[in-house]
């Protein structure tokens, strides 16, 4: 079983994590233009190599951010959130 | 006798047959450039050289004829599928199916078998009747058959009522069917490259020319090629190769494991499948039971094979059919899939004039083949997308004009 270190509940089984894709950042819905908007609904940079993905940790309902290789399947860091949005976001 | 097969195969009266003629150098350039030496490139390849009389085409491979896949894959064909376009468009490949041995003159190994899809759920239960309708509708066989029938087509598997999910009903494809998917990839490759095709293994293109809107050559790591036309059919490396011509697509890269035991003899005659359990099995000819299921939980470049999947495969597949309990497996391996938000493939024109896409095949696009070579190439040789091909455009993610199958193929095949 492979391992992923949770920075709320630390190694567990990866399992109990679901991947939810790539951070990226939402345009703002009201000034987007459809086009941009398509894009980020549903393109997706699919990268091969390291990317920074939302995962959650199903049993405790936490999200976090991972950075794994996408080749290797190498889990290289782990952190919460917090770490990236240092401000609240509002839809 | 290892002295008489020694001098047999020595013998210059039986000289070893070549599929397709040994490598040689790339030309400086081609009319058609195909990227990709799976059975959907190989298919274009054929059927441009076939049917529209344009054979300077090179068909590149990073690797080696049909080993992506087109090898990996469990070789599931059916039609019965939910939206009536894919049944439209599914239905002309199962159809060239049936014809392919004597189209290509190799035994494709095809038999149509019928596939049964299992319920467990209410849910499943009314898809199945959707699905039927819809496929009668269009001219494809199939229909709900309830437990006492669904005996009758498997005797082997387990009707218990007091298993977790017990069987309530089943979708009956008589058209589902299977066949030996190296034979359809050489198949193709063979006859193309005796039509004048070139396919170069093992020349992995690193980039793409675009000037003013258009693709004017391929880098690879053999050299640049020049070109008037090129086609991606990369499966699981769509995104990776379109990015190289400044193409987002709406695909994410997951693997795919699948897996067979030891031959016994023949037993199960039909392709079985559950979405709700998200198992599917079927014997080849030669005996082997062959298993697949979901993919992999999250986006990854590898095909290397985990035990969790295994486990879950297997436990599931138990739960259907106990009496394979004591089975050994002989094999068991991944492909990585390009898999799309709607379980629709995106196919035909891209925002760059002569670069053409045939990807999104994600986990269910062996069945579309031959379809997919001869729309493909008609595509090109118009330089306009065929009708049947036109709901699986790039472009519906900008309308919101999806085409949803993911309820008719979440079985993965
Ligand atoms: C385990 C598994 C089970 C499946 N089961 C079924 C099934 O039952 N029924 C069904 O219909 N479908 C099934 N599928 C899906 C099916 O296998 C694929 O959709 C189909 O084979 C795709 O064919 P292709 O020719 O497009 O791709 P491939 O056969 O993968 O060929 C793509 C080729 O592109 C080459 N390539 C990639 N990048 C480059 C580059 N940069 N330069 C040059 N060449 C490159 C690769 O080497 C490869 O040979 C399954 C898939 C898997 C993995």
């Amino acid at each position: 079983m492979k391992i992923m270190k949770c920075p709320l509940n630390g190694p567990r089984n990866i399992s109990e994590f679901i991947c939810f894709g790539e951070v990226s950042k939402m345009p703002c819905p009201k000034k987007v233009s459809d086009d941009e908007w398509a894009d980020f609904i549903w393109m997706s940079n699919n990268s091969a190599g390291v990317v920074q993905e939302w995962w959650c940790h199903s049993a405790t309902a936490y999200w976090f951010i991972a950075e794994r290789n996408t080749v290797t399947d190498e889990i290289l860091k782990t952190y919460p959130a917090s770490d990236v949005f240092t401000e609240r976001i509002d839809f | 006798m290892p002295w008489n097969l020694l001098k047999y195969g020595l013998a210059p009266k039986y000289p070893a047959r070549r599929d397709i003629p040994a490598p040689r150098d790339l030309k400086k350039s081609y009319d058609v450039i195909i990227i990709g030496a799976g059975g959907h490139g190989l298919s274009t390849a054929y059927h441009l050289a076939r049917y529209h009389a344009i054979n300077n085409v090179a068909v590149l491979d990073k690797g080696y004829v049909g080993g992506g896949n087109t090898a990996r894959n469990t070789a599931v064909i059916r039609s019965n599928y939910i939206s009536p376009e894919a049944v439209a468009f599914y239905k002309a490949s199962v159809e060239m199916f049936k014809n392919l041995s004597n189209e290509l003159g190799y035994n494709q190994m095809y038999s149509q078998r019928g596939q049964l899809t299992l319920a467990h759920s209410d849910a499943s239960v009314r898809t199945f009747a959707l699905r039927a309708e819809v496929n009668k509708h269009l001219g494809v066989r199939s229909e709900i058959v309830d437990r006492q029938q669904i005996r009758e087509i498997v005797p082997c598997l387990n009707m218990d009522e007091n298993m977790r999910f017990p069987i309530q009903a089943g979708l009956w494809h008589r058209d589902g069917s299977t066949a030996r998917h190296d034979a359809v990839a050489w198949g193709y490759a063979m006859r193309a490259a005796q039509m004048g095709v070139e396919i170069h293994q093992h020349t992995e293109v690193t980039g793409i020319q675009v000037n003013a809107g258009r693709v004017v050559a391929v880098q690879t790591d053999r050299g640049t090629v020049k070109c008037n036309h090129a086609v991606q059919a990369v499966a699981g490396m769509s995104s990776v190769v379109a990015k190289m011509a400044g193409i987002r697509l709406p695909v994410r890269s997951f693997p795919l494991q699948a897996m067979v035991t030891h031959p016994v003899k023949p037993f199960l005659d039909p392709l079985v499948s559950s979405s709700d359990l998200h198992a599917y099995i079927s014997q080849t000819a030669r005996g082997e039971i062959v298993i697949g299921g979901g993919s992999d939980p999250y986006e990854l470049y590898s095909t290397r094979s985990t035990l969790d999947l295994k486990e879950s495969l297997v436990a599931n597949t138990l739960e259907l059919f106990p009496c394979i309990a004591e089975l050994k497996l002989l094999r068991q391996w991944a492909g990585i899939t390009d898999m799309t938000p709607d379980y629709s493939p995106v196919m035909g024109t891209s925002p760059v004039k002569n670069y053409w896409l045939d990807a999104g095949w994600g986990t269910w696009g062996f069945k579309a083949t031959p379809i997919s070579g001869k729309c493909m190439a008609e595509t090109l040789a118009n330089e306009k997308a065929v009708e049947l091909i036109q709901p699986f455009r790039l472009e519906r993610f900008k309308t919101f004009t999806l085409s949803n199958e993911a309820g008719a193929t979440a079985a993965s095949h």
